[in-house]
Parts: structure tokens; C-alpha cells; sequence
């Protein structure tokens, strides 16, 4: 294929994972629909048999879903995996047509970025069932992000500027879109647990259909923080890599440009969000907020850094 | 450097006697101390660092970009200087942001330092005895089994062992009892951590007060020298003296820059020649992403640009053979370049200066009168001059651009614009006085920067020393297992299990593996069937530790 038709299969690729995603999330819908009957079905039992409220639903380790559940989330999950099948051959195709890791500008960054937040997701899906009904808030978060990144990011494909014609573009942005991906998830997996363990601590109210599917809070908790633990060291290896980078390609390894400051940010704001997981008073739902925060930051650093303030790193692309 | 704050001295319990002024200042000090070293104040000094980082993004740098900053002044005439007050266009010298992140230091290290005290302490001791009540731990089992007491902790010694735990055993009055350990390389790896942090602080900073960098533009053919009356511009740490800099000469030679088909810069080379003052140089090659090193001192091409060279003929038929000055680009796809050449030795007084203004195209297109550039290979090179006449200032006292005229003195009316044309290479313009200005060509000029870091590796091995630290520190786990073994007053051994995880992961499935290893154990050894009445059931194997 010519370069030019692997550019358009790229595109063609991009168009089709969202679709699929897409699907992935109605799938997702669907099964949290059908997850709804049986837990009020419970609690009606709890309230009209003993008059107490209902105990503590763990859903993650609901004995049995109902078959049409299930039944729900294979196909949901199995329409993610096709997607990000598709997904990795929007990047493959790219690297193929312009020869180069797909990795040069801000549309390839972001999309590898998502793809990684997915195969993340993807993992934890197949390790632990459980976790699978997280995949509506992945998976939304998700389209809306691929979405925006091919209407608002999308660029032509293309050859790389001088600068990035180094063989540390591989390491520095490679662990830097792993680390952001993993972010991903982490912040998602915070989010969800401030509006779950809300909704446990009013005794999982009546309105509780979707959030009553979620995993428990301790779980929301737990999978932010080991995601974090496993980003961190990736991010801190990225920006190391980086300013190794910078003093080969800009004449100093850190310059406070406002990419290095804002990675530094995150950095700072990752690093307090594990300490706040381990101190008293600040764990639980304040730790979780500045997991959230950190997530803000890694975003913030992506759109606004890259499209609104001039640097070294715009390497964009988009004008 | 517990997790949690530790306890503060409560103001002791009302002593009879007002302690002395000194003890109460003490006090007042330690506590003070502990509040600084405690967790929840290096989360809240983290979030401070973080904040004080962002103004810094923000707003223009001095660091970054002098000429940014100007503008944001020019911009902002009465924002500006309070801003500059408060260090807002310098955030990352300033004093708050040094407050901000050596409070953080001096908490890390207060808290650190005790905590490595502690941990070396702990390297040499054996694990601590067992806490009362095991099935209060986070994971416990209470395992019955016919062996006898020591027979059984005989059992779950071989069991750790194998898993590579320190174990001891204890005699104690609720009967016999062991605790192992392991993992304790994860402190280490919390306590590298944190001390290459600081490692690392300290070669940044060694690295500004010992290091200097100078910028210079340098044309094709010619030649300059690390000394500070040299650079275009430079910035040197406090303890750099101007004697110190390396003896180092570099000469450009030649400069290329190579496009992509749609005019993607593919890569910018320069050959040098370097080597100390009158010596005969070495050549290189410096690209980039390839800057040259030597000593201690790198060389890079940071830019480049066109230097337009012009020949003027007065009436009198005095020629000015090819005088040039850089032009900067001012749009990098299409190194469309402005800039000025200035002549103040050419006419009769200080009156009759003359100077061009001009707009470089390395390509040019002119449309209704209007040049561009369309190409940032110099293809078809044209500029776009206008000539001035007049006073040019340069004596003034006020220091001025080399790349502009002194728009006051315009503005006065002490310069006077005399010609203008567009010129390609070989055509020239004549000025209402019979001078001529030819456009005769244009060499490339480099931008180079040459950089002097002595904390530069240092900082790099701290860096590698953090990272190393904090996959030690987040991927292993302490993990201590307590047991105790007391006779049954019913025959037998209960057998208590207790552990203790520490890190990141659920310690409960090792936990649910270890104790059913132990029970297969334990029930492979017990004596079949038979009740050990009488305490002396044959051991089955096992050297007792
Ligand atoms: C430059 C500032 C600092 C950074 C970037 C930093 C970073 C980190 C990171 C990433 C962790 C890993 C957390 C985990 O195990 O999940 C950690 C752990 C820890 N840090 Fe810091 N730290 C800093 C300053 C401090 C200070 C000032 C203190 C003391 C007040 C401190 C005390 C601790 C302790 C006790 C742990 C271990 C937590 C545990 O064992 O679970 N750190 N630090």
C-alpha cells in the first residue's frame, strides 16, 4: 500500500474503534439496565422482610449475576477488545504511511494515549470480572475523548520535524503516554469512587440503579491507588527521559518551558496523592480528590499547554 | 517519619513549677519541629509547590524569553511592574518558590534522617517479639494441630524460610512463639528515594551557581571564542568567574539545512572547527539532537538564519564591498528574516549615517508590490530594503538592537527614510544622492549556544538513584508473619498465625496460600490419628532452628 492509502486505512481505522466503542458502551448500558432489577428486588425483600435496611450491597461480589447480564458484559467487553484492536491499527497504519513511531504529533499522542487508558481498562477486565462494570465509565469518557480528539486534534499525517528525529522521541514519549494512560483510568477510578462512597455512606439509597452496580468504594479506591502506584514510576521515568532529551536537543536537561513545568506539576500532585493515601486525615475521599486533580493537571497539560502557550514542545501541530 | 503524626507532648501535665523560659522555648521548638517533619505537612508544602509552579507557566519568563517579557510590560504598563515585585516574571529564582520548596527539604530531611537512623537499627535486629493477641492482626488463623508446640513451630519456620523470611523464635509466657520479616528493602528503597531527592536538589543547584551558558550568532567563515564579551548574551551562576571559562574556540564552517518534500525542517547541520585558542582546531559535525561535548562544555546550534550582504557605492565612487548583518527569521516554516544593517562610518558626520531596514526572503514572491517568502530554502533569495539617512543614535547611550533602528530617532525626525525597493541578488537601488545599494547575496549564519553544567551528571545519577528507589519502594512489600504455639489443656497444639503487610497489593491471598501450606505441613507430620497425650510425639524431621 502506498503511503497515502495507509493514511486514509488509518483514518478509516480511527472512524471505525470509535464506532466501536460506541456499541461497547450501549452494550454497557445494557447491562447495567438489566443489573437493575435484581438489587431492588433485594432490597425491597430486606425492607419488607425484617424491616432493616438492606446491608451493605458488595456488587463486585454479587453471587450470580442474572444471564442477560452477563450475557451484556462479554459482549460489551469483547466490542472494547475489537475496538482496541482497531484502535492499535489507527497507530500502526500511521507509523507505517509516514515511517515513523506514530507518535509525532498531538493527534497521535492523544489517540495512543486513549488507546492505552483502554488497554488498561481491557486488563482489569480480564484479571477481575468484577471490575468489568466499570467499563461504562471508561468507555464513555472514552468515545468523548476520541471524538474530540478527531474533530478538534486531527492532523494530516507527516513527516517529523527535525527535533523530533531522535531515537529518545521512542522512550520519552512512549512511557509518557503510557504513564498518562494509566493516570487515566487512576482518575476515573477516583471519580467513581467519590460519587460511590458517597452513595454508600447515605446506605446506597433508593436511586442507586447504576451506582449500586459499581464496585464498592474500598474497590474504586483500591484500583485508583494501585494504577497509580504502577503510573508513577512510568511518569517519573518519562520525565527523566525527557529532560535527558531536552539537554541533547535545547541545549539544557530542564528549562521550567511550560510542558517541563506542568509535568512537573503532575508529578508533585501524583507524589501527594500517594502520600495522602497513607496519612491520616487525608485518606479516602480527600486522597481521591487529588487524584482527580492530578488527572485535571495531565489534561490541562495536553490541550491548553500544547494549543494556547508558545514553548519548546509545540510540536502540536494544530493551529 | 511515622505515617501517622506522632504524639504531640501535651503540654505536660500542668507541672508544679513554670518550667524556665528556656524550656518552654524548647519545647515550643520541637514542637514546632514535629509539625514541620510530620505527613500532612509535606502533602500540604507538595500542593504549595505545585501552585507556586503555575504562575511560572503563565506568564513570560525572564528565563525563556527576555524579549516575551518586554512585550507583557509594553502590554501591561501598569501590571507589570507590580508583578515584577513580586519575583511573578522570575518564579522559578524567586524566594518564595526557594521558601516553598526548601521548607519541603528540610521536612524531607527531618523526616528521613530519623527514619534512616531507624531502619539501619532495625537491619541489625531481629524481628520484634509477637503482639498479644495475633488474631487482631490483619490477616490471623488459628491452626489446631497434634504436633507438639515446638514441633509445630518447627513447621511454620521451614514454611518462612523457604519464602526467604528473617525468622526468630522467643520463649514467652503465653508459650512459644516466632516472628519473620521480610521485605525490608522496601524502606530502603522509601529512605534512597527520598534522599536522591535531595541529592538531586543539590546538583541543581551546584549546577546554577557554577555554571554558564552564552548564546552567538556566528556566520559561515567565521570564528569566536567562550568569553563573555564575546556572547551575544550569557548568564553565569554567582561563582563563575569570567577567567574560569574553558579555553575553547569554535568556528562555523558551514551550515545546511535539509527540508522534507512539504518543507518539514529534516535536520539543521553545522561543521565546526574547535579547540583551545591558537591551536589547530578540530573538525565536527554538530547536529540536532547532536550537540558537540567537550571538558565539561557542550556546543549546540540552537537556530539559524540569513545574513542578506549588500555593496553600496558612494558618488564618489567608494565602494563598501559586501557589509551584511543577520536578518532573524521571524516565521521558521518559511525563514522569512527581518533586520537592519547599519552603516555610521560612511558619509561625512554623524548626520550622515546611512542604514538599511529590510525583510529577507530566502524565496520570494512579490505580489502587488509586496515581497513574501514562500520557501524556507533559499531558492530564489529577494529583500525587501528601506534605506534611511540621518542620525542613527548609536552614540546616544541608550543601548539599541542590532536587529532594528532606533524608532525614536525616526520618530524625531532625525532619520529620514531616503529609498526603498525590492531587489533580487545582482540588482541594486540608487538613492536620491547618487549612492547605490546592490543586494549581492547572503551567507547562513548559526545560532550557538555553548553550555557549561558541572552538577549535570550529578543530577543525573540522582535522577536514576529516584527512580531506582521508588520501584524498590512501590513494587515490594514488608511482610511480617507472627505465630505462637501453646498446648491445648484439650491435647495438642493451637496454633496461632498472624501477618502484617506493608505496600501496595492485598496481603490476604499470600496470606490464604501460607496457611495452607502450613495445614498440609502440619497434617503430613502430625503422628496418625493418635492424640499426643503424652508430649513426646516423635518429630518428623526438621532440625529445630
Ligand atoms: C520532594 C518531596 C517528596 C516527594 C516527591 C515524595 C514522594 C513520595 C512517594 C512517591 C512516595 C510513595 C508512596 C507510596 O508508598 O505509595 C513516598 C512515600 C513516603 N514519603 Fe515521601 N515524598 C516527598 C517528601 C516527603 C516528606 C517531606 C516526608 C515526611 C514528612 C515524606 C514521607 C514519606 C513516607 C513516610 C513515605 C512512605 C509511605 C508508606 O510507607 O506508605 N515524604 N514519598
Amino acid at each position: 500500500m502506498s503511503a497515502d492509502q495507509l493514511s486514509a486505512l488509518s483514518d478509516t481505522l480511527f472512524s471505525t474503534s470509535v464506532g466501536l466503542y460506541s456499541l461497547a458502551v450501549v452494550a454497557f448500558c445494557a447491562q447495567l439496565a438489566f443489573g437493575r432489577r435484581p438489587v431492588q428486588e433485594r432490597e425491597l425483600v430486606g425492607a419488607a422482610g425484617t424491616g432493616a435496611p438492606a446491608g451493605p450491597s458488595r456488587p463486585d461480589a454479587l453471587p450470580a449475576d442474572p444471564p442477560a447480564v452477563r450475557r451484556w458484559g462479554r459482549v460489551a467487553v469483547l466490542l472494547t477488545a475489537a475496538g482496541a484492536l482497531t484502535h492499535a491499527g489507527v497507530l500502526v497504519a500511521r507509523g507505517l504511511a509516514t515511517d515513523r513511531l506514530p507518535w509525532g504529533n498531538m493527534y497521535e499522542f492523544a489517540t495512543a494515549v486513549v488507546l492505552v487508558a483502554v488497554v488498561a481498562y481491557l486488563v482489569f477486565a480480564v484479571r477481575s470480572p468484577g471490575l468489568r462494570h466499570l467499563g461504562l465509565f471508561v468507555l464513555g469518557p472514552v468515545v468523548l475523548s476520541m471524538v474530540a480528539i478527531g474533530l478538534f486534534l486531527y492532523v494530516q499525517s507527516g513527516p517529523l520535524v527535525a527535533a523530533l528525529r531522535s531515537s529518545w522521541l521512542a522512550v520519552h514519549v512512549s512511557t509518557a503516554i503510557l504513564g498518562f494512560g494509566i493516570f487515566f483510568v487512576s482518575g476515573i477510578a477516583s471519580v467513581l469512587y467519590l460519587v460511590r462512597s458517597r452513595y454508600e455512606e447515605r446506605g446506597g439509597g433508593a436511586d442507586g440503579g447504576v451506582l449500586g452496580r459499581l464496585p464498592s468504594a474500598a474497590t474504586l479506591d483500591r484500583v485508583a491507588h494501585r494504577t497509580a502506584v504502577f503510573g508513577f514510576p512510568i511518569w517519573t521515568f518519562a520525565v527523566i527521559a525527557g529532560a535527558i532529551w531536552a539537554e541533547s536537543a535545547w541545549g539544557r536537561f530542564w528549562g521550567w518551558d511550560p510542558k517541563e513545568t506542568w509535568a512537573f506539576i503532575a508529578w508533585v500532585v501524583y507524589a501527594a496523592y500517594l502520600h495522602a493515601r497513607t496519612t491520616a486525615g487525608w485518606r479516602g475521599r480527600p486522597a481521591a480528590w487529588v487524584n482527580v486533580v492530578g488527572l485535571g493537571v495531565m489534561v490541562f497539560n495536553l490541550l491548553y499547554v500544547n494549543m494556547v502557550s508558545t514553548g519548546l514542545h509545540s510540536y502540536g501541530g494544530v493551529n | 517519619m511515622t505515617t501517622t503524626a506522632p504524639p504531640r507532648p501535651e503540654a505536660a501535665p500542668t507541672p508544679p513549677a513554670r518550667p524556665s523560659a528556656a524550656r518552654r522555648l524548647g519545647a515550643f521548638a520541637l514542637r514546632q519541629w514535629r509539625r514541620l517533619t510530620a505527613m500532612r505537612t509535606a502533602i500540604v508544602l507538595l500542593f504549595l509547590l505545585a501552585l507556586a509552579a503555575i504562575p511560572g507557566s503563565l506568564l513570560p519568563q525572564r528565563s525563556l524569553s527576555q524579549s516575551a517579557v518586554g512585550q507583557y510590560f509594553a502590554d501591561h504598563p501598569t501590571l507589570a511592574p507590580v508583578l515584577d515585585r513580586l519575583y511573578l516574571f522570575d518564579v522559578f529564582s524567586s524566594p518564595w518558590f526557594a521558601a516553598v520548596y526548601l521548607l519541603l527539604f528540610v521536612s524531607l530531611i527531618g523526616c528521613v534522617l530519623p527514619r534512616a537512623l531507624e531502619h539501619a537499627r532495625a537491619l541489625h535486629t531481629p524481628p520484634p517479639p509477637a503482639p498479644r493477641r495475633l488474631t487482631r492482626l490483619p490477616d490471623s488463623a488459628r491452626l489446631p494441630t497434634p504436633l507438639p508446640p515446638a514441633a509445630a513451630l518447627d513447621a511454620v519456620e521451614e514454611e518462612l524460610r523457604v519464602r526467604r523470611y528473617r525468622v526468630v523464635r522467643r520463649e514467652r509466657e503465653g508459650g512459644a512463639e516466632l516472628s519473620a520479616e521480610k521485605g525490608l528493602l522496601k524502606e530502603t528503597g522509601n529512605l534512597v528515594f527520598h534522599l536522591a531527592l535531595v541529592a538531586l536538589l543539590l546538583g541543581l543547584a551546584g549546577g546554577k551557581l557554577w555554571g554558564y551558558e552564552g548564546s552567538i550568532l556566528v556566520t559561515e567563515g567565521q570564528r569566536f571564542c567562550n568569553a563573555f564579551q564575546q556572547y551575544d548574551t550569557y548568564s553565569a551562576g554567582a561563582m563563575v568567574e569570567s577567567g574560569d571559562l574553558s579555553p575553547l574556540c569554535v568556528g562555523l564552517e558551514d551550515f545546511r539545512a535539509e527540508y522534507e518534500q512539504d518543507l518539514t525542517a529534516a535536520s539543521f547541520t553545522a561543521d565546526v572547527t574547535y579547540g583551545a585558542p591558537g591551536e589547530e582546531g578540530r573538525s565536527t559535525t554538530i547536529g540536532v539532537n547532536d550537540p558537540l561535548r567537550v571538558d565539561g562544555d557542550r556546543v549546540y546550534v540552537t537556530g539559524h538564519g540569513f545574513s542578506p550582504r549588500f555593496t553600496v557605492t558612494l558618488p564618489d565612487g567608494t565602494t563598501f564591498d559586501d557589509v551584511s548583518a543577520p536578518f532573524l527569521p521571524t516565521e521558521q516554516s518559511t525563514m522569512a528574516s527581518e533586520g537592519a544593517l547599519k552603516l555610521p562610518d560612511l558619509g561625512a558626520g554623524a548626520d550622515d549615517q546611512l542604514a538599511l531596514q529590510g525583510f529577507f526572503a530566502p524565496t520570494g514572491l512579490v505580489q502587488a508590490g509586496v515581497l513574501t517568502s514562500i520557501d524556507p530554502r533559499p531558492l530564489a533569495p529577494q529583500v525587501a530594503v528601506v534605506a534611511f539617512r540621518g542620525y542613527l543614535g548609536l552614540d546616544s547611550g541608550l543601548p539599541q538592537s542590532v536587529y532594528s533602528l532606533d524608532a525614536s530617532q525616526i520618530e524625531r525626525g532625525r532619520l529620514a527614510e531616503v529609498g526603498r525597493a525590492n531587489l533580487s541578488v545582482g540588482e541594486s537601488m540608487t538613492l536620491p544622492d547618487g549612492t547605490t545599494v546592490a543586494f549581492t547575496g547572503y551567507s547562513e549564519f548559526a545560532a550557538v549556544q555553548v553550555s557549561h553544567d558541572p552538577g549535570q551528571l550529578w543530577v543525573l545519577g540522582a535522577a536514576v538513584a529516584v527512580l531506582a528507589g521508588l520501584l524498590g519502594m512501590l513494587l515490594l512489600r514488608r511482610e511480617r508473619v507472627f505465630a505462637r504455639a501453646a498446648a491445648d489443656p484439650g491435647g495438642g497444639t493451637v496454633l496461632d498465625v498472624g501477618a502484617l503487610t506493608r505496600g501496595s497489593g492485598d496481603g490476604a491471598p499470600r496470606f490464604a496460600a501460607l496457611t495452607d501450606d502450613l495445614r498440609a505441613v502440619l497434617a503430613a507430620r502430625a503422628p496418625t490419628r493418635t492424640p499426643p497425650s503424652d508430649g513426646a510425639a516423635p518429630q518428623t524431621g526438621g532440625a529445630p532452628a
